[in-house]
C-alpha cells in the first residue's frame, strides 16, 4: 500500500532502466507500434513540422502585408499562401494537435487504461494524418491551392485551376484521422477506465476530451461528404452545389460549416482540459466547480453543432434563422464563461506558482476570453454584418485558436514533457519563452482588431497606406511570435539529453498518470490501479493517511 | 499455507492463465468482457459516423426534392422499378444469410458459417451486377449528369399526355441523377468493401475461426452488413418510389 501522491526524492531520481522508450529499438518499432504513447511522440514530431510548415507561410503572409502595396509576392500567391497557412493549421494542426498528441499519451493513463481502446485503429489515424499530410503538401508543390481554406464554391468548384481535388483529398483523409482518435477516446472512456474510476473522479482533461471526441465523430462525416460531392462537381462537372445548374451554394456553406464551426471545438475543448490540469496542479487545489466544468464541456459540444449558420449571416440565410442562431451562437459563451470563471475561483486562496505551463494558462485564459467575448460581438447581427469578412474576424479566430489553443497546447506540452521523456525542459528560458509568446500574440493581433473594425478586409493582399501603421506592429509582432515557437523547439530538443531528470512527479500532482514512473513503461501499469479517490485531491497532505490506496508499484 | 490452499492457488493460476486469457484476448483488455464491448461499442459508435456521412447526401436530396419536386418524380419514374425491387429482396435475403452466419458462429457451426457467407457473398454480388444493369440502362438513356445528359425523357408527372417537362425543370432532373449516382454509388462502394471484408472472414472460418467463442468478429462484421441494408431501404424509396402511380 502506498499512498496516492507519493513524494518523490527529485535530487536522486534517475531514469527508469525499462520505460516505453527503450523497450524495443529500431524505426520499424516506432512505425509498427501500437502502443499508444509512442503513437503520440510520433504525432508530436509530424505535427510540429506541419505547424512550422503552416507558420512560414503566415510569415510571408504578415511579410507581404508590412507594405500597402503587393510588392513580395503576386496576388494569385498571396492566394495560395493564406489558403495553405489555414488548410494546415486547421487540419493537420489544431485539430490534431493536443488530442493526438498529449490526448494519446496521457488519456489512457488517467483513465487507468494500459492502452487505447484500439491500438491499431489508433496506429491507422496517424497514417492517414501522414498521408493527408502528403496530398496537402503535394497540392502545395503542383502548384498550390487557392480557394481559402473553407473551399467556397462555386469558386472552389467552378472558377479555380488550382489543385483544390488534391487539397480536397488532403483534408478528407484527415478527418478520418481525426474520426478515429476520437471514436478511439469514446471508447476508451466509456469502457477501459480502472476499477473505482467512476466519471466524476475522471480528470477534467478526459472529459473535455470526451466532449471534443463527440463533435469529431458525428460532425467530421458531414464534412467529408461535403468534400467528395465538391471533388465530383469539380472533376464531373455536376452542379450539386452549382447556381447555374439549380444547385445551391448555400447548400454546401450549411453543410461545410455543419463540422467547421463544431471545428473550432474539437480545437478548443481538449485545450481547456489541459488549462484544467495545469490551474488546478499550480494552484494546489481542486478545479472549483468540478462537475460544472465537466458539464460545460459537454454543453459546448451540444450547443456547437446548432451555431453553423452564423457563418452565413449575410449570405442570404432568412432573418428568422439568422435571429435564431444568433441567439444560440450567444449561448456558448454561457458555458466557455463557466470554464473562466471557474478556473479563476480555482486560483483564489490558491497557492500558485508560476511555472511554464501555468504562465501559459494564464495566456490563454486571458487570450481566449478575449477572443470569445469578441465572438459574441460577431455573434450580433448588427454588428457582423459591419465586421464581417474584415480583419476583425482574422484577430478574433487567431485569439481564440492561436491565444487559446495554441498556448493550451504549449502549457500541455510542457506540463508532461517530464512525464513523456523523463526530463525536464529549462525553466529560465521556458518562462521567457511562454513571455515572449504572450506579448508577440499581443502584438501581432490586437491591432488586427483595430483594421478589421476600420475596414480592412481581409484575404486582400494591398490596402490603403492609413492601414500600414498597425500593420507594421502586426508583422513585428509576429516576428517575435515566431521567435516564441522556435525556442520551445530549441529548448525542448535540447532536453532530450540534457535536460535534469525529472522522476515520476516533478509538479507533485494528483493525476494517475503521475504515479507511474516518466518515462513511463510500455504497459503503463504493472497492476490496474484501484481508484477510491477523488480528481485533484490536493488536500492529501491533510489526511494522506485516510487517503491510502493501491497504486502501481 | 496448507497444500489444499496451494493447490487452489494453482488451479487459479492455471485458469488465469488458460480459462480467462485466450489467444485473442488482446494484452491491454483485462478481460474478454469488456474487450467484447469495447469492440461493439466502437462498432456501433462507427456506425454512427456513417449515418451522418450519408446523412449529408440525405440533405441534399431533401433540399433539391423540395425545390425541383416536378423534376424529381419525373426522373424518378424513369429508374427500373423492377430492377430496384429485385435489388432490394437481394438485400433483405443477404441480411438474412448474414444473421445466419452470426448464429452459426455463436453455434459454433464452422460449415453452416461458411455456407452463410458465401451466400450473403453471392447476393451481394448480385445486388451489384444488378446495379451495374441499372447504370448500363442509364449510360445508355444519357441520363449520366455531366456527361451528354439528355432530357427528353422527362415528361411532367401530372400531365395525361406525356408532354415534356418544361427544359428549366427538366434540367434540375439532372440533380436528381446526381444524387442517384452519388447516393447508390456511395452505398455500392460500402457493398464492395464489405463483400471485401466477406471474403477474408470466409478464409478465415474455413481455417476454423469465429467458432470457437469468439464471435466478436463475425457480430461486427453483421452490424456493418445490416446498416448497409438500411442505407439501401431508405434508398430505394427515396429514389425509386416519388408519386409512383402504376395506373397512370
Amino acid at each position: 500500500m502506498s499512498t496516492i501522491v507519493r513524494l518523490p526524492n527529485q535530487q536522486d531520481a534517475t531514469l527508469p532502466k525499462r520505460s516505453y522508450l527503450n523497450s524495443e529499438y529500431g524505426l520499424k518499432s516506432w512505425l509498427l507500434t501500437g502502443d499508444h504513447k509512442r503513437i503520440a511522440i510520433l504525432y508530436l514530431i509530424s505535427i510540429t513540422f506541419f505547424f512550422f510548415l503552416g507558420g512560414a507561410f503566415a510569415g510571408l503572409i504578415r511579410l507581404e502585408l508590412l507594405t500597402p502595396m503587393p510588392d513580395l509576392v503576386a496576388s494569385d500567391t498571396y492566394n495560395k499562401l493564406f489558403t495553405m497557412h489555414g488548410i494546415i493549421m486547421v487540419f493537420l494542426f489544431l485539430v490534431p494537435s493536443v488530442p493526438a498528441t498529449i490526448g494519446n499519451f496521457v488519456l489512457p493513463i488517467m483513465v487507468g487504461a494500459r492502452d487505447l481502446a484500439f491500438p491499431k485503429v489508433n496506429l491507422l489515424s496517424w497514417y492517414l494524418y501522414i498521408v493527408a499530410g502528403i496530398f496537402t503538401v503535394s497540392a502545395l508543390v503542383l502548384g498550390g491551392v487557392d480557394t481559402g481554406w473553407t473551399f467556397t464554391t462555386p469558386l472552389s468548384t467552378h472558377y479555380l485551376n488550382t489543385h483544390v481535388i488534391t487539397a480536397a483529398m488532403g483534408v478528407f483523409i484527415a478527418g478520418f484521422s481525426s474520426i478515429f482518435t476520437g471514436l478511439n477516446f469514446i471508447v476508451t472512456t466509456h469502457r477501459m477506465r480502472a476499477p473505482g474510476m467512476t466519471w466524476f473522479r475522471l480528470p477534467l482533461f478526459v472529459w473535455s476530451h470526451y466532449a471534443a471526441s463527440l463533435l469529431m465523430v458525428l460532425g467530421t462525416p458531414v464534412l467529408a461528404i461535403t468534400l467528395v460531392l465538391v471533388a465530383l462537381e469539380r472533376a464531373f462537372g455536376i452542379g450539386v452545389f452549382d447556381p447555374t445548374k439549380g444547385g445551391d451554394p448555400l447548400l454546401f456553406q450549411h453543410l461545410f460549416w455543419f463540422y467547421s464551426h463544431p471545428a473550432v471545438y474539437i480545437m478548443i475543448l481538449p485545450g481547456m482540459g489541459v488549462i484544467s490540469e495545469v490551474i488546478s496542479t499550480f494552484s494546489r487545489k481542486r478545479v472549483f466547480g468540478y462537475t460544472a466544468v465537466a458539464f460545460s464541456s459537454v454543453a459546448i459540444a451540444v450547443f456547437g453543432f446548432f451555431v453553423w449558420a452564423h457563418h452565413m449571416f449575410i449570405m442570404g440565410v432568412s432573418n428568422y434563422s439568422a435571429l435564431v442562431f444568433s441567439l444560440l451562437t450567444m449561448l456558448v459563451a454561457v458555458p466557455s464563461a463557466i470554464k473562466i470563471f471557474n478556473w479563476a475561483a480555482t486560483l483564489y486562496k490558491g497557492s500558485i506558482t508560476f511555472e511554464t505551463p501555468m504562465l501559459y494558462a494564464f495566456g490563454f485564459m486571458g487570450l481566449f476570453t478575449i477572443g470569445g467575448l469578441t465572438g459574441v460581438f460577431l455573434g450580433s447581427l448588427g454588428m457582423d454584418i459591419h465586421l464581417t469578412e474584415t480583419y476583425f474576424i482574422v484577430a478574433h479566430f487567431h485569439f481564440v485558436m492561436v491565444g487559446g489553443m495554441l498556448m493550451a497546447y504549449l502549457a500541455g506540452v510542457h506540463f508532461w514533457w517530464p512525464k513523456m521523456t523523463g526530463r525536464m525542459y529549462p525553466e529560465s528560458l521556458s518562462r521567457l519563452a511562454a513571455v515572449t509568446t504572450f506579448i508577440g500574440f499581443i502584438l501581432t493581433f490586437f491591432p488586427q482588431f483595430v483594421l478589421g473594425y476600420l475596414g480592412m478586409p481581409r484575404r486582400y493582399h494591398a490596402y490603403p497606406p492609413e492601414f500600414q501603421v498597425l500593420n507594421v506592429l502586426s508583422t513585428a509582432g509576429a516576428t517575435v511570435l515566431g521567435i516564441g515557437y522556435l525556442m520551445p523547439m530549441i529548448y525542448m530538443t535540447w532536453s532530450l539529453k540534457y535536460g535534469a531528470i525529472a522522476g515520476s512527479n516533478p509538479w507533485q500532482a494528483t493525476g494517475l498518470e503521475w504515479q507511474i514512473q516518466s518515462p513511463p513503461p510500455t504497459e503503463n501499469f504493472k497492476e490496474i490501479p484501484v481508484v477510491d479517490y477523488e480528481a485533484y485531491d490536493y488536500e492529501w497532505l491533510a489526511n494522506k493517511t485516510q487517503h491510502e490506496v493501491t497504486t502501481v508499484g | 499455507m496448507d497444500s489444499q490452499t496451494v493447490a487452489a492457488r494453482h488451479q487459479d493460476e492455471i485458469a488465469h492463465h488458460e480459462g480467462e486469457h485466450p489467444y485473442y484476448l488482446r494484452h491491454h483488455f483485462e478481460t474478454v468482457e469488456q474487450q467484447k464491448e469495447a469492440v461493439s461499442f466502437g462498432m456501433w459508435l462507427f456506425l454512427l459516423t456513417e449515418i451522418m456521412f450519408f446523412g449529408g447526401l440525405f440533405m441534399a436530396y431533401l433540399l433539391y426534392r423540395n425545390w425541383y419536386y416536378d423534376a424529381f418524380v419525373s426522373a424518378s419514374n424513369t429508374l427500373g422499378i423492377g430492377l430496384g425491387t429485385t435489388n432490394t429482396a437481394v438485400l433483405i435475403v443477404s441480411s438474412f444469410t448474414m444473421a445466419m452466419g452470426v448464429y452459426c458462429s455463436e453455434m459454433r457451426n464452422r460449415r453452416g458459417l461458411m455456407l452463410s457467407l458465401a451466400a450473403t457473398i453471392l447476393l451481394g454480388l448480385v445486388f451489384l451486377g444488378i446495379k451495374t444493369i441499372e447504370y448500363h440502362d442509364k449510360y445508355t438513356e444519357h441520363h449520366i449528369p455531366g456527361a451528354n445528359f439528355s432530357i427528353e425523357d422527362f415528361v411532367h408527372p401530372a400531365d395525361k399526355r406525356d408532354t415534356a417537362l418544361a427544359p428549366d425543370m427538366a434540367q434540375h432532373a439532372q440533380i436528381f441523377f446526381f444524387l442517384y449516382f452519388a447516393m447508390t454509388g456511395m452505398h455500392a462502394l460500402h457493398m464492395v468493401i464489405g463483400i471485401s471484408i466477406l471474403f477474408g472472414l470466409l478464409y478465415q472460418a474455413s481455417k476454423g475461426a469465429y467458432t470457437n467463442g469468439h464471435t466478436s468478429i463475425i457480430d461486427n462484421f453483421g452490424l456493418y452488413w445490416h446498416f448497409v441494408d438500411i442505407v439501401w431501404i431508405f434508398l430505394f424509396p427515396l429514389l425509386y418510389l416519388i408519386s409512383r402511380h402504376p395506373l397512370h
